[in-house]
């Protein structure tokens, strides 16, 4: 049987995209699964007694070496912040390329901690801070410092012992460009390096904690326990600085999303599911059930979703197991167009990425595509025509052209950057300065202008007539041209409405990342978790990897 | 050292507070992260040429014909360079096209260096007797290496140069003749099981 790849005039809305989930095809378990053979080392340990000073920790095979440098500091408890206006944390981190030498130290000791008014060389590849989750931190290390171990409803309601606040790569602030190490092997997927760098704090946060636990109470100070380590992630708090990356870059989104259609059509047409293969997804879903119990969060939107979410997965594992049967040919075909019919957006992309648990040989080869090579798409095809352009639009964007920019609510905001944090902003363009500065954001309006002028244009008239009178459009131009190959690589939605809902454009993102326990703080910003209950670095050669699924909060 | 990320961004920003169509500006930001990367100044001259909008005039030529004379300032660059490499497809066929007066060539040269990649085709640009060989947007050959790019380039020819060995036939054989050295005469049984394509298979 052939399964269509689903329709990017649904999939590519907000709210569906929005309602992603982690899966395997995340790029922290892809992470993990490359790094897992590594040699992976703590290289330079030099905290005082409260935990302030610098650390080392490399992953190493054959000649190639990355290490992370961390700088923890000293600051106020009224200068932390968790929004990326901060400018000064806990900690700061890159990720060096190679062993760095005690003079690269130095020099990053004063860079690194100063973030983005730092200046970071092609040696180094990834930038990050962190701040603690104070009162999980102190509470921590207070248990540990009398010979206790914590208290682990605290530990599972926050989950993390510091938080990321951004996470920088691809030549900001003077890093690598991804140019310079694009061949390399080990990071063919996307944000691979971030990850890595992540990874590694994680595993600096429970050296903090023990060593400043130690110092405090010598004789009767004991070590956080390895199995409630491995319950604990790294927070991260993201903001709208993540939004125009999946407009930036059309390919790379379309690649991400691609493969994950992919796997979903290739599973729905697997004609008998093995026993082995559905025991896995069955353990799966109802393990999970446990990270939407903990899933905890204070917005109401959020705790909707999360309400909905629980009841449809529940109302699923009773369909499953008392109406359901594996046996049936195309099993998991049946079962997603129940989904589709019985359960919300945020069930069916849930299930959607259980379902790849049990096919690595589905997933495996996929991870690979999941970059992009943008260049190769930039220039406009200008030797095509009007009328091929017309169509394409048609074809392509059609719930876009039925959008009326006449009206106040779809044209009510603009996305701009802001003077001070050079960061990307929403705000109302009928009520705040600025909109003559507009971002090129609002690509459903763009095209839909776009349209309009093709329409009274002749069908003949080349591409390189049509942007001689009219360059203003060129941008979308290049993004029609681009979606016509790439079917996924646009929202089909409105990104400057009156109800958009910016964080959907967040999730989405944090959802490959393979964040887990989305936290909206506000519409335009949240809180996740990253590697809550991954293998340790000790457990890397060898670990479960459904982890995701087996996190035990208590 | 800024990257060729902060480069291309800074570039395009700026590019459209000049007052520039982002969609051009997403172009300029490319090629002056294009020239930065071959090693030329475009940073130094995107800049000059910026400071230099807010006083001179400069002339737009959206459609390029084989002579192309400026009425009163010269031709600039962004727009020059956006038509040619929108239009190097059509204007291939004419062969050599002239310009009398460029504003900042360098920033021309980043655009005449992708249309190469565009056609498929090398392009040779001279200007007051200098001379820049645009290599599929590879690489930049140039005999003003170290030296102080012109702000102003005159009586400008565009030549693209038809796909053809940069050697003699005979230097060709001569070096195959050695390569055969590395050939095994074959014995009529491994003529008779052999398989595959050959010696034309170039492996």
């Amino acid at each position: 049987m052939k399964i269509e790849l689903r329709d990017p005039n649904i999939i590519m809305k907000l709210s569906r995209l929005g309602s992603f989930h982690q899966s395997k095809l995340s790029f922290l378990r892809s992470f993990l699964n490359e790094f897992k053979d590594w040699e992976y080392k703590r290289d330079l340990f030099n905290l005082d007694q409260n935990g302030y000073g610098e650390t080392v920790y490399s992953f190493k095979k054959k000649h190639r070496v990355y290490s992370l440098v961390c700088f923890a500091n000293n600051i106020k408890d009224e200068e932390r912040s968790d929004r990326v206006i901060a400018t000064k944390w806990d900690a700061a981190f890159t990720l060096y390329d190679g062993v760095p030498s005690k003079d690269d130290i130095e020099r990053l000791k004063n860079e690194v901690p100063k973030q983005e008014i730092g200046r970071l060389s092609f040696k180094e590849l990834t930038l990050s801070r962190a701040n603690k989750s104070v009162r999980v931190f102190n509470h921590v290390v207070e248990a540990l410092s009398n010979g206790e171990q914590p208290d682990l409803d605290l530990l599972s309601k926050v989950g993390y012992l510091y938080r990321t606040t951004a996470v920088y790569g691809s030549g900001k602030f003077g890093l690598a460009d991804r140019f310079r190490i694009k061949n390399r092997e080990e990071i063919n997927g996307p944000f691979r390096l971030e990850m890595m760098l992540v990874y590694l704090v994680r595993q600096f946060t429970f050296d903090q904690v023990n060593h400043v636990a130690h110092y405090k109470n010598p004789k009767k100070a004991v070590k956080l326990d390895e199995k409630i380590c491995k319950n604990l992630g790294i927070g991260n708090s993201t903001g709208l600085g993540m939004a125009p990356f999946i407009v930036n870059h059309p390919t790379l989104l379309n690649n991400w999303i691609l493969s994950r259609e992919t796997a979903l059509k290739n599973i729905r047409e697997i004609k008998n599911v093995e026993d082995k293969d559905s025991k896995l997804f069955i353990e799966c879903i109802k393990k999970s059930l446990t990270n939407i119990t903990s899933w905890n969060t204070d917005s109401e939107y959020q705790q909707n979703k999360i309400k909905s979410l629980l009841n449809d997965v529940k109302k699923f594992i009773k369909y499953i197991e008392n109406k359901f049967d594996f046996k049936n040919e195309y099993a998991f075909n049946k079962i997603y167009l129940w989904l589709e019919r019985e359960t919300c957006e945020e069930c069916i992309e849930y299930t959607v990425s259980i379902m790849m648990e049990p096919y690595n040989h589905i997933t495996e080869p996929l991870v690979r595509n999941m970059s992009s090579d943008e260049e190769k798409y930039f220039n406009i095809p200008t030797s095509r025509t009007v009328g091929e352009l017309r169509n394409i639009i048609e074809d392509k964007y059609p719930s876009i052209l039925d959008i009326n920019f006449e009206k106040k609510e779809n044209n009510q905001n603009f996305w701009f950057i802001s003077k001070n944090k050079e960061e990307p902003r929403l705000a109302d363009r009928f009520e705040e300065h600025g909109s003559e500065l507009e971002q090129p954001l609002a690509i459903a309006r763009d095209i839909k202008k776009l349209h309009e002028k093709l329409l009274s244009s002749k069908n003949n008239l080349t591409i390189t007539e049509f942007l001689s009178h009219n360059s203003k459009l060129r941008h979308v131009i290049r993004r029609a041209f681009i979606v016509e190959k790439f079917p996924y690589s646009e929202i089909q939605d409105n990104t400057i409405g009156k109800n958009i809902m910016p964080i959907d454009m967040l999730r989405l993102k944090l959802s490959f990342f393979g964040a887990l326990k989305f936290d909206p703080r506000s519409d335009k910003w949240l809180r996740i978790c990253m590697f809550q209950g991954a293998p340790l670095p000790s457990e890397l050669k060898n670990f479960d990897e459904q982890w995701v699924y087996k996190v035990n909060v208590q | 050292m800024r990257s060729l990320s902060e480069i291309e961004t800074t570039t395009k920003r700026a590019t459209k507070a000049i007052g520039f169509d982002w969609g051009i500006s997403e172009e300029v930001g490319k090629s002056v992260r294009l020239l930065e990367m071959f090693g030329f100044s475009g940073i130094r001259n995107i800049n000059q040429y910026y400071k230099d909008r807010a006083d001179k005039k400069f002339e737009n030529l959206n459609l390029i014909s084989n002579n192309n004379k400026s009425i009163s300032a010269p031709f600039c660059p962004i727009v020059l360079g956006v038509s040619f490499l929108d239009q190097v497809k059509t204007i291939d066929s004419i062969g050599k096209i002239k310009f009398d007066k460029i504003a900042f060539p360098l920033i021309f040269l980043s655009f005449l260096s992708r249309s190469s990649e565009v056609i498929g085709k090398k392009i040779l640009i001279r200007f007051d007797k200098k001379e820049f060989l645009l290599n599929l947007n590879v690489n930049i050959y140039s005999n003003l290496f170290n030296q102080e790019f012109p702000f102003i380039a005159n009586n400008v020819e565009v030549e693209f140069i038809n796909n053809q060995d940069n050697f003699k036939e005979s230097e060709w054989q001569n070096l195959y003749r050695l390569s055969e050295n590395t050939f095994v005469e074959e014995s009529e049984s491994s003529k008779q099981g052999a398989a595959g394509a050959g010696l034309t298979d170039n492996d």
